[in-house]
């Protein structure tokens, strides 16, 4: 009994096993090893792959476009993580209060996520034209003309704020219907005791929806931040990285590294390296959490 | 009702709207912009109010997408890799997830430990070894490509595998009384009852497979298997840029998807809260 049993587990598992060894573990594996030699897309067979020791990290020390790269999704994310997870709070807040026509409002604020983030990239580049735009047009408007039109994807001081403001956009109505469920979660009467108790609309927000929401707002900060480090399409649509590599990221590199100029020996390293990050704010959520449950 | 709650009322309805409006106006611009057949027409109306005012009703931006980037091939391949993806997807990924939940055997632990240490690998992070390989097999430039290496997915297995063990056995047990094999169990008893996570996992792999960019660019060039998201890629990086067209296709690619969202909303957001997975 017991050993038919295991046979059909296995035999339930073997599909899913075999396509998981295949397309996921095997080019993991493969990307930890490649990135120790010169691996190229299509090898040239009087030139042998050969092993490389560290030269591609020691290289990656060196590359000027890879550390701007990194800077550049390190500050995506100091940006776009508290805005983007705070305005959803905000918003989950708001709608949640069951007013008449919430739920209308519920939907309008989802309604980017299902938004194909190409599509995005392409409205919001014609939104950001420098001379005929419609958002230097509405700034210029509301304020009567104090602030100049902006070259947004075109200066390098602007181009990765721009593409923050619409990933803002296109992302947080995601983490809104998170923090949503979160806010169902929290006991009514917790409000009702400290209404009763003279409490305001801060300090109820302070004491118990907070405190409520930690795990939430682990988990909303934690996957915003990794969504950040996994910045491409937007970059690949609307700049190619520039200018000047102000949008360049850690995963554009990749694809232009590993597919662009075939350099799979050198792109393997970039992935191990962006692994690494993604793999250290996934352990640090880990942690958070396994102190909440200690307590 | 005090006066100060009327006045947070009004301040929330005040709020609410102007968010509104931020979250729409992209949208309403591309619809009201793909219908003005004249581009220099849309850029002049895009720098005033007149970017909201459908000034012309024409269809000519539309045919000519039809006509200039083989609109209807690209939406076929989208439908289809998505589709497989969906499909084979539910009945593998369900499939080992049950035999997870159910079936007591030497490794079951182990296995389902090494499931949900996969889940936080990043498709990104194993892309380009994924090209070289797919490279190698011939795989290149196909519709297969670009389904087969999602089929298995990890996030959807343990999404299964956590529905599965809190569905009570009772019913189950009475079918193997009856004589029914496993697997007819698995498909006759336990997936009619699963219809909310299919619906989670199907709404899931659609938003994360539908938009994909990064590996049909890598591996889906031409014209005969790209999918929606290479053909607008390729479209907008030609010069000049076709506003109206781009806006024309744009509007093509979102307006289905917003459809079938709005009809069900409900699903959609309790599968984003069941994502959101606590610890």
């Amino acid at each position: 009994m017991r050993r038919r049993e295991a046979r059909a587990a296995w035999t339930f598992s073997l599909p899913a096993l075999l396509l998981l060894t295949a397309f996921l573990i095997v080019p993991f594996v493969l990307a930890f090893a490649l990135a120790f030699t010169d691996q190229r897309l299509i090898p040239n067979p009087r030139v042998p792959t050969e092993f490389v020791g560290l030269r591609n990290f020691q290289r990656l020390l060196q590359d000027a476009t890879f550390q701007r790269a990194l800077l550049n999704n390190f500050a995506f994310a100091a940006f776009v993580v508290p805005v983007q997870s705070a305005l959803a709070l905000a918003m989950a807040m708001l709608v949640n209060q069951r007013l008449r026509g919430s739920l209308v409002f519920r939907t309008i604020y989802f309604s980017p996520v299902v938004t194909t983030m190409v599509v995005v990239s392409a409205i919001w580049f014609l939104l950001y034209n420098p001379t005929e735009g419609f958002i230097n047009a509405f700034l210029g408007t509301i304020s009567f003309g104090l602030i100049e039109p902006i070259a947004w994807l075109q200066d390098t001081r602007s181009a990765l704020a721009a593409i923050a403001i619409l990933s803002i956009w296109q992302g947080v109505g995601f983490q809104m219907v998170i923090f949503l469920a979160g806010l169902q979660e929290i006991a009514q009467q917790l409000y009702e005791a400290a209404r009763i108790d003279g409490a305001n609309r801060v300090q109820m927000f302070r004491s118990i929806t907070l405190p409520s929401l930690r795990n939430t707002t682990i988990f909303v900060v934690i996957s915003t931040t990794i969504l950040a480090f996994r910045l491409y399409d937007q970059v690949k649509i609307m700049t190619e990285g520039g200018p000047q590599n102000a949008t360049q990221t850690v995963v554009y590199q990749i694809e232009r590294v590993g597919f662009g100029q075939l350099r799979v020996g050198y792109a393997s390293a970039l992935t191990v390296v962006f692994f690494l990050i993604v793999l250290a704010v996934a352990l640090l959520q880990r942690r958070f959490l396994r102190e909440e449950r200690t307590v | 009702m005090g006066r100060r709650a009327a006045w947070t009322h009004t301040l929330d309805y005040l709020l609410m709207t102007l968010l509104a409006a931020f979250f729409l106006f992209p949208v309403v611009i591309m619809l009201v912009s793909s219908f003005k057949p004249d581009d220099a027409l849309i850029m002049r109306h895009m720098s005033s109010g007149m970017a909201f005012v459908p000034t012309e009703v024409s269809l000519k931006n539309y045919r000519d997408v039809f006509a200039n980037v083989a609109f209807l091939k690209a939406l076929r391949n989208s439908v289809l890799i998505v589709g497989s993806i969906v499909a084979i997807g539910l009945f593998v990924n369900s499939l080992i997830a049950y035999g997870l939940a159910r079936f007591r055997f030497r490794g079951r632990s182990l296995l389902v430990g090494v499931i949900i240490a996969l889940i936080i690998i990043p498709f990104e992070s194993i892309a380009v070894p994924l090209l070289l390989i797919v490279n190698r097999f011939g795989w290149l430039d196909t519709l297969y490509v670009q389904a087969i290496p999602f089929i298995a997915d990890a996030f959807s297995i343990f999404l299964f595998y956590q529905f599965f063990i809190q569905v009570p056995r009772d019913l189950e047990e009475a079918a193997v009384v009856d004589g029914a094999s496993r697997f007819r169990i698995y498909w006759s008893v336990v997936l009619p009852l699963s219809r909310p996570i299919i619906a989670t996992v199907t709404i899931l792999l659609f938003l994360r497979h539908w938009g994909q960019l990064l590996w049909p660019v890598m591996v889906a060039r031409s014209v005969e298997v790209r999918p929606l998201t290479v053909a607008m890629q390729q479209f907008f990086g030609q010069q000049p840029r076709e506003w109206g067209q781009i806006m024309a296709f744009a509007a093509m690619i979102t307006i289905p998807v917003l459809i079938v969202y709005l009809l069900f909303n409900r699903w959609f957001v309790q599968s984003i809260a069941s994502s959101g997975v606590k610890g």
